[in-house]
């Protein structure tokens, strides 16, 4: 027996390395009861929070001494032309003030709107500006180590990003730092909606660290160059911050009826310096004071085509042409510019959904009956803020056609009409109630205007939900 | 006192020591530069795995070079966002092979240094794939084009970092 250990000491000791490594291995990847899938489901390892801990002074430090030396740098390069730079920054200021006064009255507009559509929104309370001190080093896993750790009330789950879009979110915390999953990671996930088309996804790493979409269907038409903004719908990443923009949009070969789509991420991931971790997020209640909240599906079918409300008192229209009234459906972006008075209905309501801006009503601008029903209908998905990415495959395919919803042609007049003021229904959406005020929803539809006029629910549609302030 | 490693293998065999501090220094001065220079170059370049396959040759005895490459991996593996151990055992198994073919090959001539870099990359890849995808449940796809150019980036660094840490090699 001793000669056989003798003579296979080296073997034995490699199984024994590995056996030990392996049972060390299981440990980690069992999974405790609720745990998630696809996490440790353990706490940090003792290893990883010693070999991190031992190494961050170091990093800290190399990383403050190159700084201290590029910024003494720039601080002498950048006194150059520091005067003409300063006229510019004067101009620049003055600018933005007058528009600022613009986008105040635009978010008044819009608040008021959200009380009553019932919307509930997430807005950042605090972030925690952390410096980006190292990688993960490997290709294998997409990490950044931050300068900030539980020191800084960071915690597992909160998310980062930069001015640029979303970076990723914390996925270890140490004392002194952090470990942040960068999105392009094979691990990562985040709900996202497409800007234009308003189509709901999933966006994911690849293993070559490229963002890709691919459970939105093969029948939809996504251009590249579109913007891809987050949708709240993952309850990490507020709604609205910019993810990246579609580069290619292709048949996924291995997923047969959905699309892949490439995104390059708006921030540059592989050049990080300085990052937000967003400490808290409150959620804007205001809009919880009215009626009682609604769920998404219940807004959709109450907006489907399916189960318009019929109206005897309803006067006739002609046209029975719609507007981009989904406009003020849906809740705001950050990453929504302003549209001038009317953008609302502009031939795509996808982007016309901009609640910064008033409804349609009052604009008197048409848009055409054949409106995108996908359009409409993911509009109104995003509308609450909280509805879940499940519901993104309805807004994917909607039943029929009808899209925008009815704005009489004859009523909009100049934009300086002021319809008189809603009056909110308990237990009842606001666009239910304005049901009623759609001319035209007793006619007999032709098939253009059965199409365009059911979803008149939407509130923009009608002369009721519109701000007291005039349209611009 | 002697303040070296010990390295000895057989008589007829080059012996291969190296100090403490080179011992200990070199595994963390790579992990800390694969970790804190964020080139796009380096997340291609695996330092750790290069110095792993360097003390496992010079060394030439399989115990030392197996827990060289556990030590360094299991370090490694502290920087990534998987389970640690992944890194761990795809070391540990390059780290013994390096050290088990260091007895039998001439491993100081640049061309074969090269070619045994070239195959180690692919073991420490596959072995990390096997272990990824049977036993963490990963959903890693293997790219054979980004793991033979992997490795052909790495057997030419090898071929020059090689060079340069035989300078800090202990000879009698």
């Amino acid at each position: 027996m001793e000669n056989f250990f003798s003579r296979y000491k080296n073997p034995l000791a490699l199984m024994a390395v590995l056996f030990i490594q392996v049972v060390g291995l299981a440990t980690q990847v069992k999974r405790p009861e609720g745990a998630k899938p696809g996490t440790t489901g353990s706490g940090t390892r003792l290893i990883r929070v010693w070999t991190v801990t031992a190494f961050t002074p170091i990093e800290k430090m190399f990383v403050s001494t190159g700084h201290f030396f590029s910024n003494g740098w720039h601080n002498y390069a950048d006194l150059r032309g520091v005067r003409k730079q300063n006229r510019e920054l004067q101009d620049e200021v003055a600018r933005l003030q007058m528009e600022q006064v613009r986008l105040r009255q635009d978010a008044d507009q819009a608040r008021r709107l959200q009380v009553l559509l019932d919307f509930k929104e997430k807005f950042i309370s605090k972030t925690v500006a952390a410096q980006v001190i190292g990688t993960s080093g490997t290709e294998q896993s997409r990490l950044i180590t931050i300068d900030k750790g539980s020191n800084d009330h960071i915690k597992i789950d909160m998310p980062v990003i930069t001015p640029d879009g979303i970076v990723g979110k914390v996925k270890e915390v140490f004392p002194l730092s952090s470990q942040v999953l960068l999105i392009n990671d094979h691990d990562s996930g985040a709900g996202v909606i497409l800007e234009s088309t308003r189509l709901q996804g999933i966006i994911k790493g690849t293993s070559l660290g490229e963002l890709q979409i691919n459970d939105i269907m093969s029948d939809e038409k996504v251009e590249p160059g579109e913007r891809v903004v987050t949708s709240g719908g993952d309850r990490i990443y507020p709604k609205g911050y910019a993810v990246g923009t579609v580069t290619a949009s292709t048949p996924d070969r291995d997923n047969d009826p959905f699309l892949a789509i490439k995104i390059k991420p708006a921030a540059d991931l592989s050049r990080l310096e300085e990052v937000l971790v967003i400490t808290k997020m409150a959620e804007n209640t205001q809009a919880g004071e009215g009626p009682a909240p609604m769920r998404a599906a219940d807004i959709l079918s109450q907006r489907l085509p399916s189960v318009p409300k019929q109206d005897l008192n309803a006067p006739k229209h002609p046209g029975g042409t719609t507007t981009g009234a989904p406009a003020a459906t849906s809740s705001p972006t950050p990453v929504n510019a302003p549209k001038p008075a009317g953008a609302a209905t502009e031939q795509k309501p996808g982007i016309a959904a901009n609640p910064l801006k008033p409804p349609a009503a009052g604009t008197g601008t048409a848009t055409p009956a054949n409106d995108s029903p996908k359009r409409s209908a993911g509009t109104v998905m995003t509308s609450p803020g909280s509805a879940p990415n499940k519901t993104g495959a309805e807004t994917k395919k909607p039943p029929s056609t009808g899209a925008g919803s009815a704005t009489p042609t004859g009523t909009g007049g100049p934009a300086t009409a002021t319809p008189p003021k809603p009056k909110p229904t308990p237990k009842k959406s606001p666009s239910a109630t304005t049901d009623s005020n759609i001319p035209g929803a007793s006619e007999p539809k032709t098939p253009d205007q059965s199409g365009t006029n059911a979803p008149a629910a939407t509130p923009a549609a009608t002369p009721s939900p519109t701000p007291e302030k005039p349209p611009r | 006192m002697n303040s070296s490693v010990s390295l000895t293998s057989r008589e007829e065999i080059e012996v291969h020591r190296f100090s403490w501090p080179v011992s200990i220094g070199i595994p963390v001065v790579a992990i800390f530069l694969q970790v804190f220079l964020r080139l796009r170059l380096l997340a291609i370049l695996d330092l750790p795995l290069l110095v792993t396959i360097f003390f496992a040759v010079a060394r030439r005895r399989p115990i030392p070079g197996m827990i060289t490459g556990a030590l360094i991996g299991t370090l490694q593996d502290a920087w990534t966002g998987h389970p640690i151990g992944l890194f761990g055992i795809a070391k540990t198994i390059v780290g013994y092979l390096g050290s088990s073919i260091g007895v039998k090959l001439d491993v100081e001539n640049p061309g074969s240094r090269f070619l045994m870099t070239f195959a180690f990359v692919l073991i420490h890849r596959f072995v990390y794939m096997a272990i990824s995808l049977q036993l963490v449940g990963g959903s890693e796809a293997w790219m054979w084009s980004h793991t033979l150019l992997s490795a052909l980036v790495n057997g030419l660094a090898a071929v020059v970092l090689f060079v340069l840490l035989d300078k800090l090699k202990l000879r009698n």
